[in-house]
């Protein structure tokens, strides 16, 4: 019996302490020939797509530039347009904000990619709110956030309106009788919602794919359900076997409402890993990665996103603080700006109850507690171990495959492709090669009829 | 004592400048959406030596009226983003500079900063950009946050002093990471030093932006800005805030007036001590045979009449020759040339102008330089905010 295949996409190491900088085989987070290198890496391993997340303004904690964790990055859809001359074949996800653009740049800009990558091109759709960042942006923060998924489906069937625009069969270019389009109206679109009142002829005719495949983050019900209605993959955080099966069945089971199948959305937890010779190496290494990923500094500043205080003052390696969290209205300014995970305690009171009794059952130090709070290695084990495990969360419906998030820029991904892919491809869970060359085939999404309409 | 060499450019737009050119034998026009075609042509101006090609844009569909769309269906229609064509091309070339045009009309000054330090990174310092306005109504309701205004006049000395905070936010946000902000120093575990990383603090009446930018310092530090330039507006746009002017002078008189208009706004702006390259923009049909080339743009005219802002030329590379050396005595650098057709009339320029240009001693006789600066004799300049920012 054949087994279920997986999808691997590649997330190029991100700004947070997941990415280790202070190694010797740490590279720059800047130069492309860093992204060059994890690109062809992950193309040699025949992945499906590289990712790169946005970023729109430095985070900032007590008051000044956050500096701990690797810091600055190239705008990721022009810095992944130069990795599709580099790779053929290998999907490039590039993260937009729905909130600080404009339906028509973003719908110009990723069918551009698809037509300069020859249709390989996703959109990670993300939506944001935070004044903070608007201080960057002619409109500010201006949403408020219960409104932000309203825009964020606006905006997304926005785009889709344009990119539908052109059916793709316009340009005729035919020299002899002087016809270069054949109809006087491509592109010609009217949108008129809440957020968006446009109209006009979009610019781009119609790209390989179409649409760009449409990736979505979220784990809330807002975001669930967002991606059930038009994501074509969902990235999500990985736990145990378990909460992935329930939050797959979840996802999968809203899917009908759409009138969509279940394989018209994969899947995919982000995923850590730590390889080794044997299992007690593997074990030995993850804690070394970990160890380098929560610095004393750094365990500090994590416990400061949940109380929402400077304790700068206090030891990492001594007892977390008598004193509660500072709760404050979601749209307050926190001692920590500019990161998502600043609104993931929802109840702050509640995650420092749960963490002091747990620092007590175990006599653990700050540093000790954060580096278990916070998300340690999901696969540690031998390359065999880590492949088999890999599959048993697909087979078992915990996942449709994985975004592999390496902690070294830009060779984190080398050892997994050397070790794990082969074993993977030799069991027959992942592919050999390419089977086709948009990146709508690899993810085993059909071709998009020309005449798709929203 | 022998002249300077001139600097060329060339501005690559679809099949060619000539709206006939799609239909010329040699024209390519059903691979416009495709990066092949335009890594060819790239690579046919490096192997010319040539400094520079500009991709044009525009945020609409291309029109043939000047101030609205149109709904012809004989002429090319249908382009790539140029920001993101350009960053496809880069890594495919070595030497070249690449400077894809850019709106800043609608769009955020902050997106277009961290744009084109993307492209001078992944050009390793070969990247800029033309900025150009978009003041068009029909281009306003593509976005639909803005109303233009019916005088026109009004309307543009608005657009171009906006045009003008734009680049002042690009810029500022270039140098807003001073180039030693990376540190890495594992022993205090901080991988910046965030007393050199600077807030622009920027307050127009168009926008305000706080900075930092997310991206570090891009590899030239700034890289090179560009606009062309018609009438009093953007003339003082260059002289303010641009490295290299395109013009589109009539004569050598005419020349020699405009290069004055954009020294007085850049002397105006206290940058005497700059480098501000003026460049007069010509649309070229060539041929080794001049009269050839006449009959071949007369032909062309014939199937859809040419009606430029720049100047038509059609003769032989050694009479371009001659026009550039007489044009250039008014005060400018450099031409950029529009090739009338693509790609021949580029293959004429790197095959038949440029030999011609360097047996006069007029031209580059290889790359001298490795970033766009380096070519257009641009110093690499210091970062505005170290100084001020840092007590080092």
């Amino acid at each position: 019996m054949s087994r279920r295949q997986m999808h691997l996409a590649a997330h190029f190491p991100g700004v947070n302490n997941t990415t280790v900088w202070s190694e010797p085989e740490s590279g720059s987070q800047i130069e492309f020939s860093s992204f060059a290198h994890m690109a062809r890496t992950a193309e040699r391993a025949k992945f499906d797509f590289i990712f790169l997340a946005e970023g729109l303004r430095l985070r900032e904690q007590n008051g000044g530039i956050y500096d701990l964790d690797v810091v600055g990055r190239p705008d990721n859809a022009t810095i992944l347009a130069a990795v599709a001359a580099v790779t053929e074949r290998l999907g490039i996800a590039a993260t937009v904000s729905s909130t600080f653009n404009e339906p028509y740049e973003v719908a110009r800009r990723f069918a551009t990619l698809d037509h300069l990558s020859g249709g390989r091109a996703a959109w990670n759709v993300v939506t944001s709110w935070d004044k903070f960042t608007g201080e960057n942006f002619r409109r500010g923060g201006y949403l408020a956030q219960g409104d932000r998924y309203l825009r964020a489906k606006q905006f997304l069937d926005t785009v889709m309106t344009l990119l539908d625009s052109w059916r793709g069969d316009e340009i005729v270019a035919d020299k002899a009788s002087g016809e270069f389009l054949r109809d006087a109206d491509a592109g010609r679109f009217d949108v008129h919602v809440d957020q968006f009142d446009i109209s006009g002829r979009f610019s781009v005719p119609r790209g390989p794919q179409g649409r760009p495949v449409v990736l979505q983050a979220g784990d809330s019900d807002e975001g669930r359900e967002f991606a059930a209605a038009s994501a074509d993959a969902i990235f999500t955080r990985h736990g145990t076997l378990e909460a992935g099966q329930a939050f797959y069945a979840d996802v999968k089971r809203r899917l009908a409402a759409h009138g969509r199948t279940e394989d018209q959305l994969k899947i995919l937890p982000a995923t850590t890993f730590a390889l080794g010779d044997t299992q007690a190496e593997a074990e030995d290494r993850g804690r070394e990665i970990r160890r380098q990923q929560v610095s004393g500094q750094t365990a500090l500043r994590f416990l400061e996103q949940v109380w929402n205080r400077d304790l700068s003052h206090l030891d990492p390696d001594g007892p977390l603080p008598g004193i509660d969290p500072l709760v404050v209205d979601a749209d307050a300014p926190r001692v920590s700006q500019g990161r998502a995970a600043d609104r993931m305690y929802r109840d702050p009171l509640a995650t420092a109850r749960e963490w002091r009794e747990r620092a007590a059952a175990n006599n653990l130090s700050i540093r000790d507690l954060m580096t278990e709070v916070t998300s340690r290695q999901s696969f540690v084990g031998t390359p065999q171990a880590v492949a088999e495990e890999m599959e048993r969360f697909v087979e078992q419906r915990a996942s449709d495959g994985f975004i592999l998030v390496p902690h070294i820029t830009p060779t984190g991904l080398d050892e997994f492709a050397d070790k794990v892919i082969p074993i993977l491809q030799e069991r027959g869970s992942f592919r050999a090669d390419y089977s086709g060359t948009t990146l709508r085939d690899h993810l085993g999404l059909a071709p998009l009829d020309a005449r798709t309409t929203v | 004592m022998p002249d300077t060499p001139l600097h060329l450019g060339v501005s690559l737009d679809g099949a060619g400048r000539h709206p006939a050119a799609w239909r010329e034998p040699g024209a390519r026009p059903t691979e416009l959406l495709t990066a092949g075609y335009w890594a060819d042509l790239v690579a046919e101006a490096e192997h010319g030596l040539l400094d520079l090609v500009t991709i044009d844009d525009s945020l609409g569909l291309q029109s043939a009226a000047p101030f609205t769309a149109d709904d012809r269906t004989d002429q090319v229609r249908g382009r790539l983003d140029a920001s993101m064509l350009a960053a496809r091309i880069a890594p495919l070339t070595s030497s070249i500079g690449i400077l894809p045009t850019v709106v800043v009309t609608h769009t955020e000054p902050f997106h277009v900063s961290t744009t084109i330090a993307t492209l001078d990174y992944v050009s390793s310092g070969r990247g800029g950009v033309q900025v150009r306005v978009a003041s068009r109504p029909d281009d306003a309701a593509l976005f639909g946050r803005r109303t233009i205004p019916a005088d026109r006049d009004a309307l543009l000395q608005e657009l171009f002093g906006e045009a003008a905070d734009a680049v002042e936010v690009i810029r500022r946000l270039w140098d807003s990471w001073e180039d030693d902000a990376i540190i890495r120093d594992a022993a205090t575990g901080r991988f910046v030093d965030r007393d050199r990383l600077h807030y622009i603090d920027f307050e127009g009446p168009h926008f305000s932006v706080r900075g930092p930018s997310i991206t570090p310092r891009p590899p030239q530090g700034q890289p090179v800005v560009a606009a062309l330039a018609h009438r009093a507006e953007p003339f003082a746009l260059v002289g303010t805030s641009c490295d290299l002017g395109f013009v589109t002078p009539r004569d050598t008189a005419d020349a020699r007036a405009i290069v004055a208009a954009i020294r007085e706004a850049q002397s105006g702006a206290g940058r005497d001590g700059d480098t501000v390259h003026v460049w007069a923009d010509l649309t070229v049909v060539l041929d080794d045979d001049a009269a050839a080339a006449r009959e071949r743009l007369a032909r062309l005219d014939t199937v859809t009449p040419l009606d430029d802002d720049a100047r038509v030329f059609a003769g032989s590379p050694a009479e371009l020759a001659d026009l550039l050396a007489d044009l250039r005595t008014a005060g400018l650098s450099g031409f950029r040339l529009r090739p009338a057709v693509l790609p021949d009339d580029l293959q004429r320029i790197t095959r038949g102008l440029v030999p011609e240009l360097q047996r006069r001693g007029l031209f580059r006789t290889g790359y001298e330089a490795s970033t766009l600066r380096g070519l257009l004799g641009l110093p690499r300049p210091a970062d505005r905010y170290a100084t001020a920012g840092s007590a080092r």
